[in-house]
């Protein structure tokens, strides 16, 4: 069977994987990293969503084979070592942008790297076309929008602390 | 210890405790459990809608690497194994009993819908599972089919069940139809309104997963599988199916990721991987693939209806009649038969004081997949119907559509209520709710806002929708004598542990409703412990003594009433420790957020003195009372729960491509006493897209051979987050009147308010076109050939 190396929130492993294999087979039972979740065969959900080399792609969608070497981020690799949050996890906990929480993990990967990609920031419209390719069945995207609103603020460095919702 | 903390109790919109495990992947759904030695099953399903099986040739299939065994249908009837059972048995107008097929969890001979599961093959790698699956060999002959509602009763159509002739389920009525014909006599206008409720996929973002296990040593099954009620399918499960008593069996329903409904049931998944996991002695998981979802998840609604309302001079209503065809695909599914009848059509009075109504109600077998409740089940039909039905009533009659709902409005004094239809509202104001709403939308404003729509080349329409529906299910003797199969209480359990922390045990299941925070805030409030030292324990028998789970907007006013009862019965020991303690009588203390004290003195004992008492009882009434602190109650509601109110849409429609934009929402609704407002505001939200969705982009459309057209995501439009607006959330409270919590329930309201809202706004905005109705979904193709015929005619 092929061999592949993956470095998966900085720590290395090689496995074996066959030929047929997705990535994100590879990272649920391989590796046991079951924050990433299959919600669809159609690459149509993006709960499988993580980053590879930076760049956001939909764990489903790629073979294990085609990420030998390559630097993988999951949602289990945001949260800095002493449980700090990252601005985008801790802006989807604020402006309650989840709820059963099974298209969170790729909702919020995919978030981040769309504010990564918009350094000049983006409008509301623009962060729901930006979330084109993740289904949420449970918030109507409403309080996800406000999260990721909120959230390249702080990413950006515009804002020191996350901006508050409204809800108290 | 518990030490003071900032506000948490009821009210505050405290974030949620469950969110840092989601948030870091921790949650633990059901396909992140493995257990050690698991097999892996692949279901093989019926590629046709209704054939004969003729023969099914495993040989293959078994000498492929990793097979561990394969199942059909005839190895599980030679066990004795029982059908799916169904959970509600609705009586004819005769008084005779529903038609109730036999379900069997495998396809014995037959098979009756496309994706009913032939055989379960068992291997050591799901891909060998699958590979074998494939090499199955199974002989059908085709048979006709029928797929629709309204072509299954046709005389001639094909016949899916020797025990239903004619694929009827059943005929079933409600109301006083003579008084109706008698109302209808006098009316000076009868305005007749027909239309279909399209067929939904609940399509939660998590597939379903169940993973049988078996110990040969204790001879203990365990089903972990995702379920919004862990202890029905252990009930419905061991007592039907498989045969196997309580204390043997345990279901855990993990972090469930959504299901609006389609977790409810007991399905034959769950069944076939226990039932084989004794059989190979190894756990078997089973994980759902998506398109497997859309042709095995219990879909929901599919109703055909025509009503007709009767008005005098005024614009009164005398009194409506309907008739409705529901169809429940090709098998009963654990609740369908109870949805289109004691859920819709005990809802047909809405908010209106409607003096008579008759409802006949039919009920079909199909060639397409059950049917079943979801997100809101029969209410969002019925509110559909009349809310569509009053824009056309409003329009004939020539008045105002929001004077026309006011006029014939259940006034603030007319509570409680009783119906013509059986149920009986305790509490609203509809009129307040209307008032709220038309003036946070802007209704007045909104006429200069079409018009300078129009100035864009767009059509700007505006839509009402004013409902009530039924949750908080249900008082379980009036259910009983409606047909359930059982009761409807809830389980609470309070344990005080010695030091003050708290654990509490719910037959609820949280599937993203956020029970873990709101529950807490109900601990918090009464008995003062932070929520940070409340745990709540849920979905899981084997430590929650009973539950009827969650669904109908239940866990908070019949789940949390039973917490509440349970705190009573700690506040009420408790008192009598604390009055040991503190050398009173039990009637001096009195106990407030964690403090007992004695009445007018400045003697006090923390609830953390008492449960350390309790627990270590050296200077003890152990006499009279026994050690321990920790209570169980078992809630039954006196009552159905009404939360009612009004939404608003407003639609902008390009009429070169048919492209309905829902531009403004607005819901204002009555949920009764609101606990976390952060929570219910999204909960609406939730629900509101969920109509949005059915209004304007969803449809299970299956093809008159009985195959679903629209089986993924490719093909069925979920709503994405570029398809919804901004929804705007408010409350206007009267409290329920008859539980401890004055809580009425939100899970559904969104759903069921939002539908019409929309399609009266699209009508709205077609009104120059002169469009008396649009079926949903309004998709751009079914605008578009609107204007275009309109524009072809004018030429």
């Amino acid at each position: 069977m092929p061999q592949v190396t993956l470095t998966v929130n900085g720590t290395k492993h090689t496995v074996e994987v066959e030929a047929r294999t997705l990535l994100v087979e590879t990272l649920r039972e391989q590796l046991r990293l079951t924050g990433t979740h299959v919600g669809c065969d159609t690459s149509q959900c993006g709960a499988c969503v993580v980053h590879m080399g930076g760049d956001s792609v939909k764990s489903c969608t790629i073979l294990a084979v085609q990420c030998d070497g390559s630097e993988i981020t999951t949602i289990e690799g945001l949260a800095a070592a002493d449980g700090t949050l990252h601005p985008m996890q801790e802006a989807f906990r604020e402006y309650h942008a989840l709820q059963c929480g099974f298209c969170t993990p790729g909702m919020v990967m995919s978030a981040i790297d769309l504010v990564n990609k918009h350094p000049d920031g983006m409008s509301e419209k623009e962060i729901r076309e930006g979330l084109e390719g993740n289904l949420c069945r449970c918030t109507g995207y409403h309080n996800i929008v406000k999260a990721i609103a909120a959230a390249q603020d702080v990413m950006h460095g515009r804002v020191k602390e996350l901006a508050r919702a409204a809800a108290e | 210890m518990n030490v003071v903390t900032p506000f948490e109790g009821i009210g505050a919109s405290l974030r949620r405790k469950e969110d840092f495990r989601f948030l870091q992947g921790r949650g633990q759904y059901t396909d992140d459990i493995n257990r050690p030695g698991q097999t892996h099953a692949v279901m093989l399903r019926s590629p046709h809608a209704h054939a004969t099986i003729d023969r099914i040739d495993t040989a293959a299939a078994r000498a492929m690497p990793g097979v561990k065994a394969i199942f059909t249908g005839p190895d599980m009837a030679a066990e004795s194994i029982g059908g799916i059972p169904c959970g509600w048995q609705i009586h004819n107008k005769d008084g005779s009993p529903m038609a109730e097929p036999m379900h069997p969890a495998l396809a014995l001979g037959k098979v009756r819908h496309v994706g009913d599961p032939v055989a379960v093959v068992i291997a050591e790698t799901r891909s060998q599972a699958r590979d074998a699956a494939e090499a199955i060999v199974v002989d059908y002959t085709p048979l006709p089919a029928v797929s629709g509602t309204e072509a299954a009763l046709a005389p001639g159509a094909p016949q899916l069940h020797e025990g239903a002739p004619g694929n009827l389920c059943y005929d079933w009525h409600i109301g006083d139809k003579a008084a109706q014909e008698a109302a209808f006599a006098r009316a000076a206008r009868v305005v007749k309104f027909e239309t279909t409720n399209n067929r939904l996929v609940p399509n939660a973002m998590e597939p379903r997963v169940a993973i049988g296990d078996f110990d040969s040593f204790s001879g203990d099954y365990t089903l972990y599988t995702t379920s919004q009620n862990p202890h029905v399918i252990r009930l419905l499960m061991g007592a039907f199916v498989l045969h196997i008593p309580e204390s043997k069996l345990r279901v855990v329903a993990p972090d469930v990721g959504g299901g609006f409904g389609s977790k409810i049931y007991h399905y034959a998944e769950e069944a076939i991987v226990t039932w084989a996991a004794g059989k190979v002695k190894r756990p078997v998981k089973w994980t759902c693939e998506r398109s497997e979802s859309f042709v095995s998840d219990a879909h929901g609604r599919d109703h055909v209806s025509t009503a007709e309302l009767a008005l005098d001079e005024q614009g009164k209503i005398l009194g409506l009649k309907v008739h409705t065809l529901a169809n429940m695909g090709a098998y009963l599914s654990t609740f369908a038969p109870c949805v289109p009848t004691y859920l819709y059509a005990t809802l047909l009075s809405g908010v209106y004081s409607t003096p008579v109504i008759y409802a006949e109600v039919k009920a079909v077998f199909t060639n397409t997949v059950p049917v079943d409740a979801y997100r809101g089940a029969g209410r969002p039909e019925a509110t559909y119907l009349l809310e569509r039905l009053m824009d056309v009533a409003a329009a004939e009659a020539g008045i105002d559509k929001v004077e026309f709902r006011r006029r014939n409005f259940i006034r603030p004094d007319q509570f409680p209520y009783q119906t013509p239809v059986a149920l009986q509202y305790d509490s609203g104001n509809y009129h307040a709710t209307l008032d709220a709403c038309l003036e946070t939308a802007g209704w007045a404003g909104f006429e200069a806002r079409r018009a300078e729509a129009k100035a864009r080349g767009k059509l700007r329409g505006i839509g009402i929708s004013t409902y009530v529906e039924a949750c908080g299910i249900a008082p379980s003797a009036v259910v009983g004598s409606l047909g359930a199969r059982a009761g409807l209480y809830e389980v609470g359990v309070i344990r005080v542990h010695p030091t003050g922390s708290v654990t509490v045990l719910t037959g609820a299941h949280s599937h993203g409703q956020g029970h873990e925070t709101t529950f807490a805030q109900l601990v918090a409030e009464k008995l003062g412990v932070p929520t940070a030292n409340v745990d709540i324990v849920h979905g899981d028998t084997a430590k929650v003594p009973f539950g009827m789970g969650t669904y109908g907007s239940r866990s908070l006013a019949v789940g949390g009433s039973a917490m509440d009862k349970a705190m009573d019965k700690i506040i009420a020991k408790g008192k009598r420790i604390a009055a040991h303690l503190m050398e009173a009588s039990v009637e001096d203390i009195e106990f407030e957020r964690g403090t007992f004290r004695v009445a007018g003195t400045d003697k006090t004992k923390s609830l953390t003195d008492i449960s350390l008492a309790a627990y270590v009882p050296h200077n003890y009434p152990i006499e009279e009372i026994e050690p321990g602190l920790e209570e169980t109650a078992f809630y039954d509601p006196k009552n159905f729960t009404y939360p009612g109110g009004c939404h608003i849409c407003e639609v902008e429609i390009d009429p070169d491509t048919g492209h309905v934009e829902v531009v403004n929402f607005t819901a204002v609704d009555d949920v009764g006493r609101v606990i976390n407002p952060m929570i219910v505001e999204g909960q609406v939200q939730g629900g509101v897209a969920q109509g949005i969705g059915q209004a304007l982009l969803e449809a299970a459309i299956y093809d008159p051979s009985g195959q679903l057209i629209s089986g993924s995501f490719m093909d069925y439009t979920m709503p994405r987050a570029g398809d919804l607006p901004d929804v705007g959330v408010a409350t206007h409270t009267t409290l329920c009147t008859h539980n401890p919590l004055g809580v009425k329930g939100c899970g559904e309201v969104g759903a069921i308010g939002s539908p019409p809202a929309v399609m009266n706004a699209v009508v709205d905005a077609l009104r120059d076109y002169g469009v008396r109705h649009v079926e949903m979904p309004a998709t751009p193709q079914k605008i578009w050939g609107i204007v275009n015929a309109h524009r072809l005619a004018a030429e």
